[in-house]
């Protein structure tokens, strides 16, 4: 079997499957999806409970990109999804076409969990991306 | 606290100083700036110095190398693209706690090329699976949140660019003078939708510097003809939005900072002849517009359709060209803003002059984030 890793500290891997994982805070009901001390909000420094993050949301923003940094293959959507839980992640946004008239902000898009690509180790990662729902 | 004045303030044209250091760019920005001012190294008392992408990062030291060794305290600052406007609001600090009488604030940047934004990663690089960290796109993706709620266009933002490309025309000290009219803009290599490649900042290097003086000494110089008062000074950081873990936010601090400047200043929006802000990119101009409440709510696709941010109009914006087009040594912007600004309220800014201007603003931000305000008053 293969292993993978997750692409970043909130895609967490498990052996039913990958799934997106955050921290709700108990006091202000933020979700966090990055590692911190305390809550970032309102700086308690507990109860923030691990979560699995909704599967669905709603597309907030994005941006065609048609050139990035070298190596990197264009065009892609870079996109900011509203979880339905208060959520916020950025991503992919695929099977949708590079063209604006095709890209609906409020659109519905769900979690879709594919190969990521391969580091300078070997190593094989695992990522969340956003696909019309 | 006590007053603060700019006294002296110069930039050098933006441009590409290849082989230059950040240190030989600053020291002729200072001595620009302190031969405006009539003092000399063993006037200044205190040295701020802002850079960004220097290794060594040791640049208020490489200055006092190229023009004095007088052993003042001096002290590097680096705040991303609020970097030059943090060193010139410690420089005025120090003054207003009544620890000097006449400091120096430069801000110098050789600009690695190509896109910023993204670096190095431990394991696999995200760019390209969680969406992408280029800056174009970053600031794409806050343009199009406008869009999303306040229906600006592709179009609206383009026409900043035509916009401060056409004033940089009048601006010997920008990078670039050359109009591009709206076609050009759109149809010019996409980068990041809706930002082409005429929608963002220009990649150069430079070096802005200002004296600072206290009150009374520029009485006792008798310099006020030429002084500038420092109105206000804000500076602000990111404050948590549910959304800043996802994408920065450059609105949130933006507000804090503009807020408070107008409080100190105990002026309004509409009190103020012209506004320098931070064009990175042609979709944040829109953004600032609101951001820094030069209109209302999701009013600032109008006002670039009207014109009322062009020279001439109600309150003209980024008449030096902005970032777009003068060009953004990351540094050196905070300060040479400020240039700007000083330049019209002297009347000396030539064909670009906002006729009759006595309160400016300039307003950088720098992703992770913060952001500054200024405003500026015409002494006399």
């Amino acid at each position: 079997m293969v292993e993978y890793r997750g692409v970043a500290p909130w895609v967490v891997i498990e052996d039913e499957g990958a799934h997106v994982q955050a921290r709700r805070c108990s006091r202000c009901e933020a979700m966090l999806t990055r590692p911190s001390l305390a809550c970032p909000s309102c700086g308690a420094r507990e109860g923030l409970a691990p979560v699995r993050v909704a599967d669905r949301g709603v597309l907030h923003s994005y941006s065609i990109v048609h050139r990035s940094f070298p190596g990197v293959t264009t065009p892609f959507i870079s996109a900011v999804v509203d979880m339905e839980d208060g959520t916020v992640l950025k991503g992919n946004l695929r099977g949708v076409a590079f063209d604006p008239e095709a890209i609906r902000f409020g659109m519905p898009v769900r979690l879709v969990f594919d190969e990521a690509g391969v580091d300078a180790k070997g190593d094989r990662y695992l990522s969340y991306f956003f696909e019309a729902a | 606290m006590r007053d603060v004045y700019i006294v002296g303030i110069d930039m050098l044209k933006f441009g590409r100083f290849q082989g230059a250091t950040p240190g030989e760019l600053g020291a002729q920005a200072a001595l620009l700036a302190m031969d405006e001012a009539g003092v000399t190294i063993h006037d200044i008392q205190a040295l701020y110095s802002g850079n960004q992408f220097d290794v060594v990062g040791m640049v208020a030291q490489d200055i006092q190398k190229q023009i004095g060794q007088t052993g003042i305290p001096a002290a590097n600052v680096k705040n991303a693209c609020a970097t030059g406007a943090t060193a010139f609001r410690e420089a005025m600090y120090l003054i207003k706690a009544g620890a000097a009488e006449v400091t120096l604030a430069v801000g110098a940047e050789v600009m690695p090329r190509g896109l910023l934004g993204g670096g190095e990663t431990a394991g696999l690089n995200p760019e390209g699976i969680l969406g992408s960290a280029s800056m174009p796109a970053v600031f794409a993706e806050a343009g199009q949140a406008y869009a999303h709620e306040h229906g600006a266009t592709f179009e609206q933002f383009a026409k900043v660019s035509v916009k401060n490309h056409h004033h940089s025309t009048l601006n010997p000290k920008a990078m670039y003078q050359k109009e591009t009219p709206l076609e050009e803009v759109m149809g010019a290599e996409m980068i990041a939708y809706p930002n082409t490649k005429l929608m963002c900042s220009v990649n150069v290097d430079g070096a802005a510097a200002a004296v600072l003086m206290s009150g009374d000494e520029v009485r006792r110089r008798g310099l006020m003809d030429q002084a500038v008062k420092i109105r206000a000074s804000a500076l602000a950081s990111d404050p948590y939005t549910p959304r800043n873990l996802a994408m920065w936010d450059i609105n949130a601090a933006t507000r804090l900072a503009a807020e408070a400047a107008y409080e100190q200043a105990g002026v309004g929006p509409d009190e103020v002849d012209l506004v320098e802000l931070h064009d990175c990119f042609a979709t944040a101009e829109l953004l600032h517009y609101e951001n820094l409440k030069l209109c209302g709510v999701g009013e600032a696709g109008r006002m670039i359709d009207t014109g009322e941010t062009a020279l001439g109009g109600r309150v003209p914006v980024n008449v030096s060209g902005g970032l777009l087009s003068k060009g953004h040594p990351i540094a050196a912007t905070g300060i040479a803003n400020l240039y700007e600004i000083s330049t019209h309220l002297r009347g000396k800014a030539d064909r670009r002059q906002v006729e009759g201007a006595r309160l400016g603003l300039a307003h950088v931000v720098g992703l992770g984030t913060v952001a500054a305000v200024h405003i500026l008053e015409k002494a006399n």
